[in-house]
């Protein structure tokens, strides 16, 4: 428990000596990543295994005053969300430095890169300071910038430097409106739970204003509809490990955001916003799901799918009951999971190989029998993309639809018919990238591709078997991220929309 | 006004050193000019240059405010902190002196920038008026010189006598303005200037005297409408002069203004609020810092050369500190000294690397920094470090000044007031901002490189410069309270 916030420090020591190694020994900066990525995972599990849910809400690791005047604290806790978000990260983390095993330019830097990002989203999935929870947030966006336009594809410059824009717009209206709280309420200090006895002596109009700044500021990189589009174009421009981090972790920290920040701080707030919130979350849903079943490129395909999916973490936070919280935060892990293993199939396993990422062209390579091993990953993934029994997305959907239905049935079905769109675009490109018939045969199909690496397998495997062990007993993480949403921490939110 | 000749001796102890050393400088250059090669007394030039401010800073550390002569000079913290940022900075400019290749008068260089600093000083603990417009214009003018020092460029003469021009335009309407406030008040002391005001109410040629002083405000901080040297200046002027412009300069004068204007004209303060505002200096300061805010970011989107990006950036940057400005009455000096500072840090690293690179870099184009990364990856990852605490990147010092800033200018005023909305545009503007400075970031880190490594020899005060620079930006950073406090 104690040593959370060492995998914080022991991601930028990684950086930094990943950097040093990097110009030397490609292999040697390899290995220290995943060396940090796999450390960072072992102590993220060892302390939800020994995590014992406290009654009160956040669990204190560090407090120790940062900049005294203004009150500002460099304080880290944790309680069964965090938990539940940091194990994704160490997944995460771990699966993208086994499918970035290939890249050989510039390798220092990049592990570097990737290894900064990740300390910066350790820090802000553990900040129980709102500063620093800032101060993390912007450490975790500057890197995207690099990772995507180096070593990027397709439009890798415009990509990145739209998705790093809609980042930093999203994180100024944050920041505003955190100093307009701290400003306003008189509290005194930075600290979370300083700040929401502190913003209960807001005004009802404040509370809606700074609520709006916030909860959009931070949905933008969570990829609420109509802010979404930095999330295509980046995801498809970014190299592999990159979209798997983007999709999988850096997306969920927008979504966090506003689990951990905006609604405690403003429950006065929802009932007038959540009418129009949902209402995006569930357009973005049925949108995005729309645009995905007509992309030609697969990696847009995976890129719109995220969006759609990220819209059912929306809906389920702004519903606001204590089904509907669970099954957002088991959605973002889930979501986490898969999208990983979607990126990780169409960019690493399938790109590196067939040099192109068009659908139609995919079509004529009879991938499926070429490359067995792809195509069967990529079915698991789809699968357990559209919500299948037995895989994590699963539950967290079905609960999401549970609580949501409670507060409108209509944002439910419509969420629901999402899901049947999901469906219908994840087997419309499972159909056409790997099972249609070779028509014709030409020199570029003959061919053989290389054998997938033993890195590629390792990191499928990861990634299938956490998917699969949540599918069957989502109780190991519900067990975690229940007793949080059930404490003081979240009671305000929960309390004001069920009654 | 009663004091001795004691008294005055020991309070400019450090302009008398800066003075002193100026002279040294000369004198030792003249008698070794004939038997000594370029590169000695370049580096003996800027020996003696380092010895004298590190005696001046030495004094003006130990300086405090039993030596405050009542009526001419104080050290209060705004002149205590201001004027030791000032001789630190430009101490950090003198270490890189020798990064200038070419340089073939070190001597007269480094004197007059002594000279400069010695006016720049005095400058921040002005209680008097004249004294206080003396100490500018003998600053301004070193910086004239210092500016179109680069004889070999018609760029160098041209920005030198572009800034000239404008510059003593602008000190003739401070002047002016000066007068008009002795005329109404009858009295060059700030602080008796302040007690008449109190008594009486704003009247029309007091009004006047305002707008002239904005003015001068505005040009001196380059500030929009002001604004219109800046470029120029940082583009034609050696990369050191434009180093001490646009940090030193910066600070000691936003320092002056800030006593002259929040401690002399206190009075004609007005109110900004949207229901009864009243005239006043925080009207045209509101109104410098949104033209600012504009100017400066969209002005820095269009720029292809680097120069004159920083200078637009600066201008932009000048909108933060004049609200910074705004709220010295609730704040104190402490943010706007960590803020210039800190910012003026970033710069004389940036334009450090800049004088480096000029041999290489004809053009000034930012697409000249190409590949970077690759060619030096020290001077890639210093400018990188410099850029990004522009943009306002945590936990660099650079954000640490615009959050501190913003914070208590929301503190003081909410949200819902003039300076509130300033406040959230200065936020939105600095994604504006984030693009133009990862422009030049693509460039360095992104760009691949078509030239061979560069072979820059990195001299030990250079080397020393940039470091240190480098270490005021992060540990200020992480550790803002060594200052705040």
């Amino acid at each position: 428990m104690n040593a959370l916030p060492c995998t914080i420090y022991l991601s930028f020591t990684g950086a930094l000596l990943t950097l040093l190694i990097g110009k030397r020994s490609a292999l040697g900066a390899r290995i220290v990543a995943l060396a940090t990525a796999l450390l960072g995972l072992e102590i993220t599990l060892s302390a939800a295994l020994s995590y014992i849910p406290n009654p009160h809400g956040l669990t204190t690791l560090v407090n120790t005053p940062w900049i005294s005047q203004l009150g500002i604290h460099y304080y880290l806790a944790v309680d069964g969300i965090s938990l539940t978000l940091l194990i994704l990260t160490g997944l995460a983390t771990t699966a993208g430095i086994l499918f970035s095993w290939n890249i050989e330019e510039r390798v220092g830097e990049f592990f570097a890169l990737y290894l900064v990002l990740i300390g910066g989203v350790y820090g802000v999935f553990m900040s129980a300071d709102v500063f620093l929870f800032f101060v993390f947030y912007e450490i975790a966006i500057v890197p995207k910038y690099f990772l995507v336009a180096i070593w990027g594809s397709k439009n890798k410059e415009y990509g990145a430097m739209k998705l790093v824009l809609y980042s930093f717009v999203g994180s100024s209206l944050v920041l505003a409106g955190l100093i307009w709280t701290y400003a306003a309420s008189g509290a005194s200090s930075f600290g979370l739970p300083d700040l929401i006895q502190a913003s209960s002596h807001l005004t009802h109009i404040q509370h809606i204003e700074i609520f709006g700044l916030i909860f959009f500021g931070f949905a933008t990189l969570a990829g609420l509809f109509p802010l979404h589009t930095w999330a295509p174009t980046g995801h498809v421009a970014a190299p592999t490990a990159a979209s798997m981090l983007l999709a999988g972790v850096v997306m969920k920290l927008g979504a966090y955001g506003c689990l951990r920040v905006a609604l405690p701080l403003f429950p006065q707030a929802i009932d007038f916003w959540q009418p129009i919130i949902a209402c995006l979350a569930v357009l973005g849903i049925i949108y995005a799901g729309l645009i995905a079943l007509i992309q030609e490129d697969f990696k847009y395909v995976i890129g719109y799918s995220s969006v759609s999916h990220m819209g059912f973490v929306i809906l389920g936070l702004i519903s606001c009951n204590l089904k509907s919280l669970s099954g957002a935060v088991l959605q973002m892990f889930s979501h986490g999971i898969i999208a990983g293993l979607l990126f990780a199939v169409v960019g690493r396993m399938v790109y590196e190989r067939t040099h192109t990422r068009n659908l139609n062209e995919l079509k004529t390579m009879g991938l499926g029998k070429r490359l067995p091993f792809v195509a069967c990953v990529f079915v698991i993934a789809g699968l357990a993309s559209m919500g299948m029994p037995a895989f994590s997305g699963f539950p967290a959907e079905l609960t999401i639809l549970i609580g949501t239905w409670k507060v409108s049935a209509v944002w439910a079905t419509a969420a629901a018919v999402g899901i049947l769109i999901s469906a219908a675009f994840t087997l419309r490109a499972i159909q056409l990238a790997f099972f249609s018939e070779a028509k014709s045969v030409t020199s570029a199909n003959t061919h053989a591709f290389a054998p997938i690496t033993l890195p590629e397998k390792l990191g499928s495997i990861l990634l299938i078997g956490t998917t699969l062990i949540i599918g069957l007993k989502p109780d190991l993480l519900f067990n975690l991220i229940n007793p949080a949403l059930q404490s003081p921490y979240f009671e305000n939110i929960i309390k004001g929309v069920t009654s | 006004m009663n004091f001795n000749y004691t008294q005055l001796l020991l309070a400019f102890s450090p302009e008398i050193t800066l003075i002193i050393g100026a002279c040294l400088v000369l004198g030792a250059d003249f008698i070794t000019q004939k038997s000594v090669p370029l590169s000695q007394r370049v580096t003996q030039s800027i020996l003696v240059g380092l010895i004298t401010l590190v005696a001046a800073g030495y004094l003006s550390y130990t300086s405090n405010q039993a030596l405050d002569i009542p009526g001419i000079i104080t050290f209060d913290p705004l002149a205590y902190g201001s004027r030791l940022c000032i001789i630190i900075l430009t101490t950090l400019v003198v270490c890189s002196l020798g990064a200038t290749p070419g340089r073939t008068q070190p001597a007269e260089y480094i004197s007059l920038l002594l000279l400069g600093t010695s006016g720049l000083i005095v400058m921040p603990a002005a209680q008097n008026i004249i004294l206080g417009f003396l100490a500018l214009e003998l600053a301004s003018l070193s910086l004239y010189i210092l500016t179109g020092f680069d004889r070999t460029r018609s760029r160098s003469s041209e920005a030198g006598m572009k800034y000239f021009i404008l510059g003593s335009t602008a000190a003739a309407f401070l002047l002016f303005g000066i007068s008009l406030i002795y005329g109404a008040t009858g009295s060059v002391d700030l602080n008796l200037i302040a007690s008449h005001l109190n008594s009486h109410p704003l009247t029309p040629l007091t009004k006047i005297s305002l707008i002239f002083i904005i003015v001068g405000f505005g040009f001196k901080t380059a500030a929009a409408p002001f604004h219109l040297w800046a470029p120029d200046v940082y583009e034609g002027a050696p990369a050191t002069s434009a180093a001490l412009i646009s940090s030193v300069s910066k600070l000691a004068g936003f320092a002056f203004f800030t006593r002259l204007l929040s401690l002399g004209l206190a009075p004609l303060r007005g109110n900004l609020s949207f229901k009864d505002s009243s005239a006043g200096w925080l009207i045209l300061l509101a109104v410098l810092t949104l033209a600012s805010l504009l100017i400066g970011n969209l002005g820095a989107l269009a720029q292809t050369n680097i120069r004159r990006l920083l200078a637009y950036s600066a201008i932009a940057h000048t909108s933060t500190l004049i609200i910074a400005l705004m709220i010295f009455n609730t704040t104190g000096a402490s943010l706007i000294i960590y803020y210039t500072l800190t910012y003026g840090c970033a710069l004389i690293g940036i334009f450090t690397i800049l004088g480096l690179l000029d041999p290489e870099y004809k053009s000034g184009l930012i697409t000249d920094l190409a590949g970077l990364s690759k060619r030096s990856p020290l001077l890639a990852g210093l400018l990188g470090l410099y850029t990004l605490s522009l943009a306002g990147i945590p936990p660099l010092a650079g954000f640490f000044g615009k959050f501190f800033v913003f914070t208590f200018a929301l503190k003081s005023q909410g949200l819902s007031s003039p300076l509130g909305i300033l406040v959230l545009a200065g936020i939105l503007f600095s994604a504006v901002a984030l693009y133009y400075y990862l422009g030049i970031l693509k460039q360095i880190f992104v760009k691949p490189s078509t030239q061979a490594p560069l072979t820059i020899k990195l001299n030990v005060a250079t080397l020393a410069a940039l470091i240190l620079t480098a270490l005021v930006i992060v540990v200020l950073g992480i550790a803002p309270q060594l200052i705040v406090n």
